[in-house]
């Protein structure tokens, strides 16, 4: 631990008030802001906010460019800070702290959220300045902060469960803000019941690696520390182990957590819920469903980049999902009409190039693209917003429809400037900071091969890649010229105008950071040397190596291409990128498509295709026949059997009923006449004595210990019992004994001990009131229970000098002889 | 001059005390009248009377009169105290069947 570790600010780990100065603006925005707003007014609502985000922002870029640069230079980039705020779970060896983890990887997402969630916190306050709930709406966004910053930060895998399920929390909360139209609370729900699915497999996830991992960490309890998952000498052994299905274990707990992630970052098959998660305010959507939550999924895979690393099977099923849902994705979204759909869908698409990049190994272009994606992505959908906004002034009741825009660029010259460049970005147009961050990616799946993989799978994913690519610069373009080009197709359109200052300020710094956001990520020519900041800024918190079965030992990640590779792959990406663009350009410049409406209504393939693009493949549909219905038998059955029957009826009023009859009966008992009630206490009372005496039978016990005889009596209970006189023959000839301390009195003891004899015993209890003798006689052997072998105990020794002396017993009964 | 030797021990004063109880509980289990069921339970306490002092004596131990002594001091107060109501009962109903006095009853 060095000094930069023990950084406090007001007496708490400094890393700890990045979450959670966000999260106390949450506490005050949701607790005291209708007060605040009544008593201030609404500037005090988002000034909070605002500040408490720009605060982390302020906290973070201190840290990363304070501590942890200093420490990335003395080669300690991956271990960074690390700070425990509590111990939080701890159950046997098993500990579970609340620690927040800063290394290089953190520090780029937690610039990037708290940065764009700034920016956002501050749109927010003028696209949101008319909404009844502001402060509600300030609150849950301080909230999902707070959250996203935990599971950013967090330092082992059950914290950052924390922040998992408190960004679904919150984005639950946000998708539902405006529930008092239904649809937008299904659509809710239906993304909280998506995720829960992938949380189910991320908890399983965590679970087989808490197994796996038994004695990694304090104790043989399993760790699931992320300082601990990525050190090959602590947990090489345990990831590679065989496991199911004849795979290592790393490939069941990869699959796993990336069902998890397929859950939060919307891939094939739970990327349902995103289009819907429209339904929520449109900085909701440009924070949690693009630049940040969202991503989650990618972050959580290159954290555990040595688990993926250790399995390339685990690798090849995160590299196809993330190819199918880029291509579906950007397929779903060539028909749809609605603008903030079209971006959703963009943005599902893009999440898969995402993880194609981490499936193929390309760690650094998952989270280049993630953070290039951020800046471009969150513009689009404020630029999205800003055109929302203008348009409903207008009282439009579908103020998202692209089919009623057109011409808007006279009229909202920023929000068209800002849109323009990020949709330069996203298409991947050469210089804009999306065509280097794609490219890294189609590079990455052109030259990355991991081991076992078919050989030209690679190459698949590339093409498969590029028609993605394809189709994202035709759909983005198609966008851009049916909102912004030819002329206006509304009086709404018509008479729009541009957003306030607080909206477009951070739509200009979004624009300019998805212009030159590549600079930090540009190609690796070998003869040019590029200087690759993100590459080796991240590079000491990821896998750098296979450790693949099959492979001698581990060997290097990074693929190599020439020269000439690099630039024919960059040459045809940005080919691609223009002829989409151009094909765009060719169907929509002049407004809605008079051509594709011509072969749309011919029939054919052409029609067949645009319509499985505007019902968007028919998965909703699917999932609703194959899951959602026979769900919703399973629970009707639940309800009139289960709840209705066996729960009302039979548990609830049959229990009633039970109690009713006892009721009945006992009531003809509780009649109120006080002598029927003496009746039962005077038999009550006598059966107590009956019961309490049917014990009463005389009897004793006994112990040998070596040649000794210990006799207890138990001479009964009751009146005879406590008073009774206890006399004893031990020696077998039928007389009472006498006691040798009292002359002329017989032994009259409870506990008597009788040294080597053995034969006849008889005891009389006698009732001293009624003089009434009962008289007991056993037999006792002494070798009874003894056993020759082993050898007994040297007290137990008859033969034994000292054993048998009067003194030692004064209850020896050796003198009555 | 007899020569009938009368030998009574503890037992016989146990039984008397038994009896006399036994007495006392029917008394009140069975009669109505307030009067006799008061006159019950003081049978049923100078019958544990009995006992006491008969084990006092078995083990010659003198603290059970001591008891008996308190027993008798509370019957005395229970006795006037339970009078006491007999007669105000009696005073406004002109009656004191136990069975037919069920105003708290309901």
């Amino acid at each position: 631990m060095d000094a930069s570790s023990q950084l406090t600010f007001l007496g708490l780990p400094i890393l700890m008030w990045i979450p959670l100065a966000p999260l106390l603006g949450a506490l005050i925005n949701l607790v005291l802001g209708p007060w605040l707003e009544r008593r201030l007014g609404r500037w005090a609502i988002h000034s909070v906010a605002i500040a408490a985000v720009v605060f982390a922002f302020g906290v973070a870029a201190y840290l990363v460019f304070g501590p942890l640069l200093q420490a990335f230079h003395e080669g300690r980039g991956g271990v960074g800070i690390t700070q425990v705020a509590y111990t939080w779970i701890e159950v046997g060896a098993f500990k579970a702290q609340l620690a927040f983890r800063l290394d290089t990887l953190s520090a780029v997402m937690i610039l990037i959220v708290t940065f764009v969630g700034s920016l956002i916190h501050i749109y927010s306050a003028g696209y949101m300045a008319h909404d009844p709930r502001y402060s509600a709406y300030f609150g849950y966004l301080n909230l999902f902060m707070g959250a996203m910053l935990i599971l950013v930060l967090a330092a082992n895998l059950p914290v950052m469960f924390i922040g998992w399920e408190g960004v679904g929390l919150c984005s639950y909360l946000l998708i539902g803000f405006w529930f008092e139209n239904e649809s937008y609370a299904t659509a809710g729900r239906k993304a909280f019941v998506v995720n829960r699915i992938g949380d189910f497999a991320f908890l399983l996830g965590m679970f087989l690696l808490f197994w796996a991992t038994k004695d990694a960490g304090a104790g043989d309890a399993g760790s699931l520390d992320f300082a601990t998952l990525r050190s090959t000498a602590a947990v090489g052994v345990k990831f590679t182990q065989p496991f199911w299905g004849g795979e290592r274990l790393a490939a069941t707990a990869g699959i796993l957590l990336f069902i998890g992630a397929c859950g939060k970052s919307a891939q094939v098959p739970l990327f349902v819920w995103l289009p819907d998660a429209m339904a929520g305010p449109t900085p909701v959507s440009a924070l949690i469903h693009a630049a940040t939550m969202v991503t989650a999924g990618v972050y959580m895979v290159c954290r555990l980049s040595l688990l993926y690393a250790s399995s390339t099977t685990a690798l090849f099923v995160v590299a196809t999902v993330g190819l199918i849902t880029a291509l579906a994705a950007a397929f779903m979204a060539f028909a749809q009409t609605d603008l903030k759909k079209v971006l959703a869908y963009s943005t599902v698409s893009q999440l898969g190039f995402m993880f194609v990049a981490a499936g193929t190994g390309n760690w650094t272009a998952a989270i280049f693209h993630l953070g290039t994606h951020a800046f471009f992505k969150a513009c689009l959908f404020l630029d999205a917003g800003s055109v929302m906004h203008a348009m409903e002034h207008e009282g439009s009741a579908t103020p998202g429809d692209i089919t009623t825009m057109g011409g808007l660029r006279r009229r909202l010259p920023i929000t068209h400037a800002t849109f323009a460049i990020s949709c330069l970005a996203i298409a991947g147009i050469p210089l804009f900071s999306g065509f280097f961050s794609k490219d890294e990616i189609l590079a990455g799946a052109f030259a990355v091969h991991p081991p076992g993989w078919p050989p030209i799978y690679g190459k698949i994913l590339w093409a498969g890649l590029l028609i993605a690519a394809l189709g994202t610069a035709f759909y983005m373009w198609r966008l851009y010229f049916l909102v912004f080009g030819a002329e206006a197709r509304s009086e709404a359109a018509r008479d729009a105008h541009e957003s306030p200052r607080s909206m477009t300020l951070p739509l200009v710094v979004l624009a300019i950071g998805a212009f030159i956001g590549g600079v930090v990520g540009l190609p690796h020519f070998e003869h040019l040397h590029f200087p690759q900041w993100l590459g080796e800024w991240l590079k000491p918190s990821l896998a750098e190596d296979w450790y693949a079965s099959g492979l001698p030992g581990p060997q290097g990640i990074e693929g190599h291409e020439s020269d000439g590779e690099i630039g024919g792959l960059l040459a045809i990406a940005s080919l691609i990128a223009v002829a989409g663009v151009g094909l765009a350009w060719g169907f929509y410049s002049r407004g809605p498509s008079k051509t594709v409406e011509r072969w749309t209504a011919r029939g054919g393939a052409f029609a067949d295709l645009y319509r499985a693009s505007k019902a968007k493949l028919w998965v909703d549909e699917f999932y609703d026949a194959v899951l959602v219905r026979p769900f919703k038998v399973v629970a009707q059955f639940l309800l009139e059997f289960v709840d209705r029957f066996v729960v009302d009826t039979v548990a609830v009023n049959g229990s009633a009923f039970v109690v009713g009859i006892f009721g009945r009966i006992s009531r003809w008992f509780q009649n109120g006449n006080v002598q029927r009630y003496l009746v039962g206490v005077v038999i009550g009372g006598a059966l107590v004595f009956v019961i309490s005496d049917c014990h009463h039978k005389a009897t004793f016990d006994y112990k040998i210990v070596g040649n000794q005889i210990q006799l207890h009596a138990d001479p009964g209970s009751g009146i005879l019992g406590s008073a009774a006189h206890v006399y004893w023959d031990l020696d077998g000839d039928g007389e009472k004994d006498k006691d040798l301390a009292r002359p002329g009195e017989l032994l009259d003891k409870r506990d008597v001990t009788v040294t080597g004899y053995d034969g006849p015993i008889t005891m009389w209890v006698e009732d001293p009131v009624t003089g009434h003798e009962v008289k007991v006689t056993k037999t006792i052997n002494l070798n009874e229970g003894r056993t020759f072998w082993p050898p007994p105990e040297p007290a137990a020794d008859p033969h034994q000098p000292g054993a048998g002396q009067p003194a030692e017993r004064p209850d020896d009964s050796q003198g009555v002889k | 001059m007899s020569n009938v030797v009368w030998n009574i021990g503890y037992g016989h004063f146990l039984v008397l005390a038994a009896v006399l109880f036994l007495i006392g509980v029917l008394g009140v289990l069975v009669r109505r009248n307030a009067l006799i069921m008061l006159m019950a339970v003081e049978l049923m306490l100078n019958a544990a009377n009995v006992t006491l002092l008969t084990f006092s004596r078995m083990w010659g131990d003198l603290s059970a009169h001591t008891f008996a002594l308190i027993v008798i001091a509370v019957a005395a107060a229970e006795a006037s105290v339970g009078l006491a109501i007999v007669v105000a009962v009696f005073r406004g109903r002109r009656n004191v069947e136990v069975d037919r006095l069920t105003t708290l009853r309901h």
